[in-house]
């Protein structure tokens, strides 16, 4: 089965026999790489009990929980990586969060959908309504995104944290964005240290 | 009240937390599939409160199926065609293991003598079985309910001797509202002219009626509103209408005295306060220094914890409170909340989901 752009990059990032906690975990997709693939001791987060079983059913450590509250209950650096996919933008402090991740992992990785990609940015403009695109899928009303982001405020949110930008990732679809990333980015794709 | 079980006299008196030991200890036992030949394959399963060795063959007494027929057996989610599995009865408990109605040195019953025993006493006696039986490492100790407490009990205790841990609708303590309901069984039990202070072995009239109440009593606990209310509403018993008396009027109240009194064939009385005394007993932080995580610290094992939503003898909340020490621990834990009707007793009834998971963290 083939990772999901952002997590096929942050799964070829990650080094083998390491360890490392996905946040928001959703069916094990990426443990399950990186336990197989790559020898990892490979530990997850999920909120969805459905999905939380599917997970321990393939033999995945995940735990049901919720990322804005149980990341507490987890040692300081702990893991080598902590990783939050497309789940940095449902936080209810994003900015705790990313402090969460590198308090308990040495390096972290997130991903999330860039608000100021360009089908967002026209959607607003020429459509005047929230923008629904295949990036962002779901109406302001039912989207669990309650706090959308752009490129551009992850990198002050990070230089604000003290947080050190290691490597990062844009895509648009499954391609990769090199230049104009801001513009032309989908996802993006963070690898941080403090 | 011995079964066809295996059993096992302990070469060495069996130290007790409560000071002393007990000395000629038995554990009967069942066994279901072949040990391998590198015995790696074993499955140590831990029953319940008034559960006993008979997981998946008929109860001697009762001719019941065993209690955990739909989870273990060949082609089942433990399955006995590739799995050893180890059942015992508990000490303390009357299938065949030492408890109070055992014989004690002068000949008669220990009765109220029987010494007062732990969760961790319970297990040191399954460890002494797995030594004799040499079977140095588990592949997994499972458990429900009280049986969840003995798998954390060899997890914190002995943690070398178990590989995978899965603990299902279960507790690291009895809250102030267990012990509680506990203590209402224990006094129903006391209250009864029959059980006269414990001596009633030899005695024509038995504690049933007390024990009863107790098992009443408890069996609420195991059960939710919504599965009461499901299974019986304010429905009538063989009767059109109210008898205006205090007959079993209503459907529920047939249904509990009708599993009061079935408790009472099986199940020996002191046996239920020495049970029930251990597991109020039970705090394993207590145990460790007064902090759960310690309990774990430098554990290879792995962890699996389940609760239902509709378990309020259990919540998951006590479950999340394990995995919070787990994790602090950097243990290896999964924890699901499965949701499921029944109450408590859901980890013994069909819950597909709980297949799966016990399914897929064992293998």
């Amino acid at each position: 089965m083939s990772l999901r752009p952002d997590l096929a990059a942050i799964a070829e990032a990650i080094a083998p026999a390491s360890r490392v906690l996905d946040i928001g975990c959703g069916d094990g997709a990426l443990l399950a790489n990186l336990r197989d693939a790559k020898q990892v001791d490979a530990r997850g987060m999920e909120i969805d009990g459905a999905c939380v079983e599917r997970c321990v059913a393939q033999g995945l450590s995940v735990v049901q929980g919720d990322a804005n509250r149980d990341l507490a209950d987890y040692p300081d650096k702990g893991f080598d990586y902590t990783v939050l996919s497309q789940t940095l933008q449902t936080a209810t402090r994003p900015d705790e969060m990313l402090d969460q991740l590198l308090r308990v992992g040495r390096q972290a990785f997130v991903s999330f959908p860039n608000f100021a990609h360009w089908r967002t940015r026209s959607a607003l403009m020429f459509g005047g309504k929230m923008p629904v695109t295949r990036a962002i899928p779901v109406s302001w009303y039912e989207t669990p995104n309650i706090h959308h982001v752009t490129v551009k405020d992850f990198r002050e949110l990070a230089r604000e944290k003290g947080a050190k930008i290691e490597r990062e990732w844009f895509f648009s679809g499954g391609t990769p964005v090199t230049a104009g990333t801001n513009w032309r980015a989908e996802f993006a794709v963070f690898q941080l240290s403090r | 009240m011995a079964g066809a079980s295996k059993t096992l006299q302990l070469p060495n008196p069996l130290p007790l937390d409560g000071g002393g030991s007990l000395a000629d200890a038995v554990i009967a036992y069942e066994t279901y599939g072949e040990l391998d030949e590198d015995r790696s394959n074993a499955i140590l399963l831990c029953h319940a409160l008034t559960g006993d060795q008979y997981v998946a063959s008929p109860h001697p007494v009762t001719g019941k199926p065993g209690w955990w027929e739909r989870m273990v057996g060949p082609g089942k989610p433990i399955d006995t065609a590739r799995y050893h599995v180890i059942c015992a009865n508990v000490i303390g408990s009357c299938m065949g293991s030492s408890g109070p109605a055992s014989v004690a040195s002068d000949g008669k019953p220990y009765a109220m003598r029987f010494p007062v025993i732990t969760i961790r006493d319970m297990v040191r006696g399954l460890v002494a079985l797995l030594d004799e039986l040499e079977i140095e490492t588990l592949h997994a100790v499972v458990g429900g309910s009280m049986g969840g407490m003995q798998a954390l009990s060899l997890a914190a205790n002995w943690p070398e001797r178990a590989a995978r841990v899965l603990v299902i609708a279960s507790t690291s303590r009895h809250s102030a509202q267990n012990i509680a309901f506990h203590e209402l069984g224990r006094q129903a039990v006391m209250a009864d002219p029959n059980w006269r202070q414990g001596d009633y072995y030899d005695a024509a009239d038995q504690p049933d009626a007390g024990l009863a109440v107790a098992r009443m009593a408890a069996h609420i606990t195991y059960l939710s509103e919504e599965a009461l209310t499901e299974k019986f509403g304010r429905n009538l018993q063989d009767r059109e209408a109210k008898s205006f008396g205090f007959d079993a009027d209503f459907q529920v109240e047939s249904y509990l005295r009708y599993q009061g009194s079935g408790f009472t064939q099986r199940f020996d009385a002191n046996s239920y306060l020495y049970i029930t005394r251990a597991m109020d007993y039970f705090d394993l932080a207590e145990e460790h220094g007064g902090k759960l995580a310690d309990a774990f610290a430098g554990t290879a094992a792995r962890f699996c914890l389940v609760s239902f939503d509709s378990d309020w003898l259990y919540p998951t909340s006590e479950s999340r409170h394990v995995v919070r020490a787990l994790n602090a621990a950097g243990a290896a834990v999964s924890f699901v909340e499965l949701s499921a009707p029944h109450g408590h007793d859901s980890f013994l009834l069909d819950v597909p989901a709980l297949d799966r998971v016990v399914k897929g963290f064992i293998q």
